[in-house]
């Protein structure tokens, strides 16, 4: 049946079908129109229904007022943008959120950047090691979060525990805004240090070793060949991992519902949590979705450096 | 990377210290959790930390007091289907940009990037009415149908294919292979490394949703494990420490071993796609 | 700067040892060059000389100093690398620079080092571009310029020219000679290639089998190779190695393998021998059946001489040069003779000193 097409174009002469398969690599051929509706298809079918279609119908419905089950109903132009982008309450979700994102990045690349230099030193069982370091890559967001939330436990907990011990003061981890800020900063660099140390271990595995070599010769300290070879070396990883971190950042959720629901007093209702909220708490979709098209837009825009890093990837 | 005539031994012995204190902070968290998983919730609400109490008592109640078997069947089930579904088609989709040429090729892969750029949490209110409409709510297909394919799946697999020596898409065509036949036989098998990556990467995507699943499922029947641990958290159970953390350690386990085996794998993998 | 080797040896691991006694002194400005085939351990005894691989036995002296604890850049030497090690995200300018900077030099002396090390292998014009717009043999000048910069007065050169084309190839081989001999360098060089060895070397060192074979001139490794691994390394085409013994008649002539008969001016040794004969010390013409001794197998013509495959009755396969063009067909009987000029080794491939006048007539 997948052959019908085919035999009914061409004439089932041996040479006259070779040639024509032949260009297909380079021309056009009719045949291939078919070919890629199979192809195609599937993909683009759920693609449309459930990326396409309602990032057309977010923006629609981010022009009108809705009702309670997200009918549209006036329309209303930009003024849900310009409510959100005037109310204090949004604009702190959007600077807590800002906070987040880069907080994490950052400690995330330190930290992975520190794992995976000393873990990329030839010494007898550093596998072991390197399996270790990795091993948060397996660690799913719930768990990552009943772990942390013992940790953080106000009564219980094994800091507030340590503390007692120490005789230090107690911190409400969860219940203060700054130190939930951290908790929940902390829980999300630790759950992504698995991945991002094993793509930095494989870039500062792949930096030749002569390079080292030669400066080792020239009389270049560790520290300056870190500095020097090893971070310009791997500098197009350490731009799209800080991309990656980024943008995962900007989508947190899971983490926030389980170890704070957005608490306390808003300090870390980031955005997408703010959308779950606005939508299917308080009903409000139209708010929701402007807020929906302004996370986008802010995505968008780091995938879309990403691409153009990624397109010059080797910037020397 | 730090090549000496010899190194120093003082200078191995600190090197091989700040391994084991870096390896004790980043696996903290698993053993707090792992200990306290074997300790009576009553000492562990006494702070007592260091009992001595340690039984599998938290484990066989997690067992038997809650669905976390079912959980794990659902989340299993679910992240299957969905690396199964996303590998046939992304590749398909990939093939379809790489061998096939037809109108708009460049205009509908300009689409397909274009869809990696836009957050599914954007998108949730209007593909929440859609499933809704289509009668879906709370099925193991809600949560598998809109991820059956992905674009970034399709471009991986896409920068794969193109690697491929033309020779080899000329040789089939003077053999009069079809464009099924050089898919089946030709393209999948020799991009095993990447549909492997595209694999542990989209079974490990399906296995973490989170929000999708807690708007679109509302019973043990169907809920995956991430949502199921939360609705243990939210239940009487909220205190209970111990058996929490049991089921905590009856998730992450298998994980961790499929990780380290498969690590090999997985590292290659990611390095391709991000490097080179 | 001189370099002293005692009884160096490399272990791996206890199994596998890589190296055993090797021992020699390179005098001060010398061009000195390593030579053998992959994997005889040539790379490993430079590396230990830079630093780069430790020393399982021996003693490493540079000057007066025994080095063996030394990091590299204690031992105030430079290396150039088989792929350059050049910095791909730096400029040719601070590639040069880079070893220059890492030790904190005056900016001032830097630049001037630079500059001046870039003009002596006309790099001038490139130094912003990057190593990837470069061709092989620009970037090969980079890594020079490096080593030129450093101001150190020994330098280590890991097989430099294998990544360029043959043409290429000659070229550097000039500039490097011209650049060692100008600055006074003593340069160590590591090769396989026996062409690199014998055009530019003071002292070649022939490793091979863990061991050294033979050091010596570039003409007295060709002229009296030590044995017949060296013989074979040597000379291209190769030489000839045949069986031989005395004749059972005169003791002044050798019988090789019953198909040719070389008379000698002095007694043969009654021992079993192999004799080396290089491809243009035979004589080879057209002869019946009756008087030929080996049959021509082809004929590669080479524009200024051709090379004659050829196998004796005896089943033994030879190589000749012949000057010019000459036009034999495969199958065609020949008679091979040869003159006195001969290389004579024992059973265990040991060259022996037969006699002054066998070198004499040659």
């Amino acid at each position: 049946m997948l052959k019908s097409p085919a035999s009914s174009q061409t004439k089932p002469l041996a040479v006259n079908q070779t040639k024509q398969r032949t260009k297909t690599t380079f021309a056009l051929n009719a045949k291939d129109k078919y070919y890629a509706w199979i192809f195609l298809g599937p993909s683009l079918l759920i693609l449309s229904v459930f990326i396409f279609y309602p990032m057309i119908k977010t923006l629609y419905l981010s022009l009108f007022l809705t009702n309670t089950v997200g009918k549209p109903t006036v329309f209303v132009g930009l003024s849900n943008y310009i409510s959100l982008l005037t109310s204090a309450d949004y604009l702190s979700s959007l600077g807590v959120t800002m906070v987040y994102v880069f907080a994490v990045t950052i400690l995330t690349i330190a930290i992975g950047l520190v794992l995976a230099n000393y873990a990329s030193k030839e010494l007898a069982g550093i596998g072991i090691f390197r399996t270790l370091f990795s091993a948060t890559m397996g660690v799913s967001v719930s768990v990552a979060a009943i772990f942390w939330l013992f940790i953080f436990n106000p009564s219980t907990g094994f800091l507030s525990l340590i503390s007692t011990w120490l005789h230090l003061p107690q911190i409400g981890w969860l219940t203060d805004p700054t130190a939930a800020m951290i908790a929940v900063t902390i829980t999300t660099v630790w759950m992504n240090l698995g991945f991002t140390f094993l793509i930095l271990l494989g870039a500062i595995q792949s930096v030749p070793t002569t390079l080292y070599e030669a400066a080792n010769v020239e009389g270049a300290s560790p520290r300056y060949q870190f500095l020097h070879i090893t971070i310009p070396m791997i500098s197009p990883t350490l731009f799209f991992v800080s991309i990656i971190t980024l943008i995962e950042a900007f989508k947190s959720f899971g983490l926030i519902d389980l170890m704070t629901k957005g608490g306390p007093t808003n300090a870390t209702n980031m955005l997408v949590y703010r959308i779950y909220k606005d939508a299917f708490y308080s009903g409000n979709f139209a708010q929701a979705s402007a807020e929906s098209i302004i996370l986008t837009a802010i995505i968008a825009l780091f995938t879309w450096l990403q691409f153009k890093i990624l397109e010059k990837r080797v910037n020397y | 990377m730090n090549i000496v005539a010899k190194p120093k031994l003082s200078h191995t012995i600190l090197n091989y210290i700040l391994l084991i204190v870096l390896a004790a902070v980043v696996l903290g968290p698993f053993l707090i959790g792992l200990w306290t998983s074997f300790l009576p919730t009553m000492d562990i609400a006494k702070g007592n930390f260091l009992s001595l109490h340690l039984s599998l008592q938290n484990y066989i109640d997690a067992f038997t007091q809650t669905p976390i078997i079912r959980y794990l069947g659902n989340s299993l089930f679910i992240s299957v289907a969905t690396m199964i579904a996303q590998l046939i088609f992304c590749s398909m989709s990939a093939y379809a940009f790489v061998f096939l040429k037809f109108k708009y090729r460049n205009f509908l892969f300009g689409l397909f990037l274009a869809t990696m750029m836009l957050p599914f949490e954007a998108e949730i209110i209007p593909n929440f009415t859609t499933v809704k409409a289509l009668g879906l709510l709370n099925t193991y297909s809600v949560m598998i149908i809109p991820f059956l394919t992905s674009a970034f799946g399709t471009f991986m697999l896409r920068q794969s294919f193109l690697q491929m020596p033309a020779e080899l898409k000329e040789a089939a065509d003077i053999e009069g292979l079809g464009h099924f036949q050089f898919y089946w036989k030709i393209a999948l098998p020799y991009n095993k490394i990447s549909l492997l990556t595209l694999g542990a990467y989209s079974f490990l995507g399906a296995w973490n949703q989170y929000l999708w699943p807690m708007l679109t499922t509302f019973s043990n029947a169907y809920r995956p494990v991430q949502n199921g641990l939360r609705q243990l958290q939210s239940e009487e159970t909220f205190n209970d420490w111990g058996m929490i953390q049991a089921t905590a350690a009856i998730v992450v386990i298998p994980t961790l071993i499929v990780l380290f085996v498969g690590q090999h794998y997985f590292k290659s993998g990611m390095n391709e796609g991000a490097v080179k | 700067m001189s370099i002293t080797l005692r009884n160096i040896r490399k272990d791996y691991d206890q199994n596998t040892e890589v190296l055993k006694d090797v021992s020699v002194k390179v005098e001060t400005g010398e061009f000195f060059v390593i030579v053998g085939p992959s994997g005889c351990g040539k790379s490993t005894l430079l590396r230990m000389i830079a630093g780069l691989t430790p020393i399982t036995g021996g003693e490493v002296q540079i000057d007066d100093q025994v080095v063996n604890e030394l990091p590299p850049k204690a031992r105030k030497l430079t290396m150039v690398f088989q792929n350059y090690a050049l910095y791909p995200f730096l400029s040719v300018w601070d590639n040069v620079a880079f070893g220059l900077k890492a030790r904190k030099l005056d900016s001032a002396d830097i630049k001037q080092r630079v500059d001046n090390a870039l003009k002596m292998v006309s790099l001038t014009k490139l130094r912003k571009r990057k190593p990837r717009e470069l061709s092989g043999g620009q970037r090969q000048r980079v890594a020079l310029a490096r080593a030129v910069a450093s101001d150190a007065k020994i330098c280590l050169m890991d097989e430099p020219l294998s990544n360029l084309d043959a043409q290429l190839r000659i070229k550097m081989r000039q500039e490097i000679y011209a650049l060692q001999r100008k600055l006074g360098l003593t340069l160590i060089y590591v090769t396989h290639d026996q062409v690199e060895a014998m055009t530019m070397a003071d002292h070649i060192m022939v490793l091979h089998d863990k061991h050294v074979q033979q050091i010596g001139t570039p003409s007295e490794i060709y002229q009296t190779p030590a044995n017949d691994f060296v013989a074979k390394f040597f000379g291209t085409p190769q030489i000839n190695i045949l069986p031989a013994k005395r004749s059972a008649d005169n003791d002044h002539i050798l019988n090789v393998s019953s198909d040719l008969e070389i008379a000698l001016n002095q007694p043969v040794p009654a021992e079993n021998l192999k004799i080396g004969v290089r491809p243009d010390d035979f004589k080879i013409e057209r002869a019946d059946g009756v008087s030929s001794n080996a049959v021509v197998k082809n004929t590669e013509f080479l524009g200024n001489e051709t090379i004659v495959y050829a196998t004796m009755n005896s089943g033994s396969d030879i190589h000749v040069v012949v000057d010019g063009q000459v036009a034999f067909r495969s199958y065609e009987p020949v008679k091979v003779t040869a003159s006195s000029k001969l290389l004579f080794f024992d059973q265990n491939g040991n060259r022996i000193n037969l006699a002054k006048e066998a070198l004499v007539h040659a």
